[in-house]
């Protein structure tokens, strides 16, 4: 394959799942405007931890009436798979100190993705920044989107049921997990982590429930494993 | 400061850093076996815990509303391999129709 072709193919891969995750963007703008949040905030989250899925967590937490700390360890918890992606993508991510510091900001699921798929260890690089980057504008263009159109009325999002997005999202992302191959553990786990938190709810602040969870089944699969 | 401040600080710095220890620091080598098992499996029981907080928490209580009913036909949608975007439609669709009909 030629490098014209080869740059067209991680074009139309970047672009892709860049336009996969424009709904989600919307529905994170909305989950802000819900947990009262404003643009300027909305869009920090989704420059500045540019990470879906924590942003998720600690949104939802704060929307709770979770306190700072309980925000910001759900959304970490959520996110230690960034470490294990982060050295993945080590090797192609070289240069000086400077160049990787801003490189590493691009280091989420979508841009080690359409770099992990690349044949080439060369193009590696090329995919994971044409990934990162289109990532990022959509993300944050549509988080802005989201934002202004559940300002519009607030009444609208209970309304027109906007509330189940986040919920229909999670599940979404979980789904992957619980079907095909590892996915029997997967749902273990799944089911476990649920229950741990409808039972924290009625005890537990806000937020505490979600790092129940994490914390329980983390404890749960250490202790099992450490004979082996 | 405000606290969506304080998180939005805090969550980002500790976000950066999981993001580039491995670029920064670690060059070539793999994290420890039980590091990356952990990371494997976390994101199932967070998610999952994500979606029961996100469905049915009230003010310190379960709560039982239109929200469930769309969830539930959100599952449906994603048995059915519908794409991401129907999956949320479905569910938010389902949760208005449910909440009008209950009144």
């Amino acid at each position: 394959m030629d490098d014209r072709t080869r740059r067209r193919r991680i074009h139309r891969q970047a672009l892709s799942i860049s336009l996969a995750l424009a709904p989600f963007g919307i529905v994170f703008g909305v989950a802000c405007v819900e947990a009262g949040l404003g643009i300027a905030e909305a869009v920090g989250f989704s420059a500045i931890v540019f990470t879906g899925s924590a942003q998720f967590a600690a949104v939802g937490v704060l929307g709770d009436g979770g306190g700072a700390l309980a925000a910001i360890g759900a959304g970490l918890l959520l996110n230690i798979r960034s470490l294990a992606f982060g050295v993945l993508l080590a090797p192609s991510l070289t240069g000086r100190v400077g160049t990787r510091a801003l490189l590493a900001q691009l280091v989420i699921d979508e841009s080690t993705a359409v770099a992990t798929v690349q044949d080439e260890p060369r193009w590696r690089r090329y995919g994971f920044l044409a990934g990162g980057l289109a990532v990022f504008a959509v993300w944050n263009l549509t988080t802005v989107a989201g934002v202004l159109l559940a300002s519009v009325d607030d009444g609208f999002i209970t309304d027109l049921g906007l509330d189940a997005a986040a919920p229909a999202a999670f599940l979404a992302l979980l789904w992957p997990r619980l079907v095909g191959d590892g996915g029997r553990e997967g749902r273990r786990i799944a089911i476990a982590g649920g229950l741990v938190a409808a039972a924290a709810v009625p005890f537990a602040p806000p937020g505490i429930p979600i790092l129940l969870a994490g914390l329980g089944v983390l404890a749960a699969r250490t202790t099992r494993e450490v004979p082996s | 400061m405000s606290t969506s401040v304080v998180v939005i600080i805090g969550l980002g710095l500790g976000t950066y850093a999981l993001k580039a220890a491995g670029p920064l620091l670690l060059g070539g080598r793999r994290l420890p076996t039980a590091v990356e098992r952990i990371a494997q499996l976390l994101p199932a029981a967070l998610l999952a815990s994500l979606v029961v907080v996100s469905t049915v928490a009230g003010d310190r209580a379960l709560v039982v509303d239109a929200r469930l009913a769309g969830v539930v036909a959100g599952g449906v949608a994603l048995r059915l391999r519908a794409p991401f975007i129907v999956v949320v439609a479905v569910a938010v669709a389902v949760t208005g129709v449910v909440r009008a009909l209950l009144g």
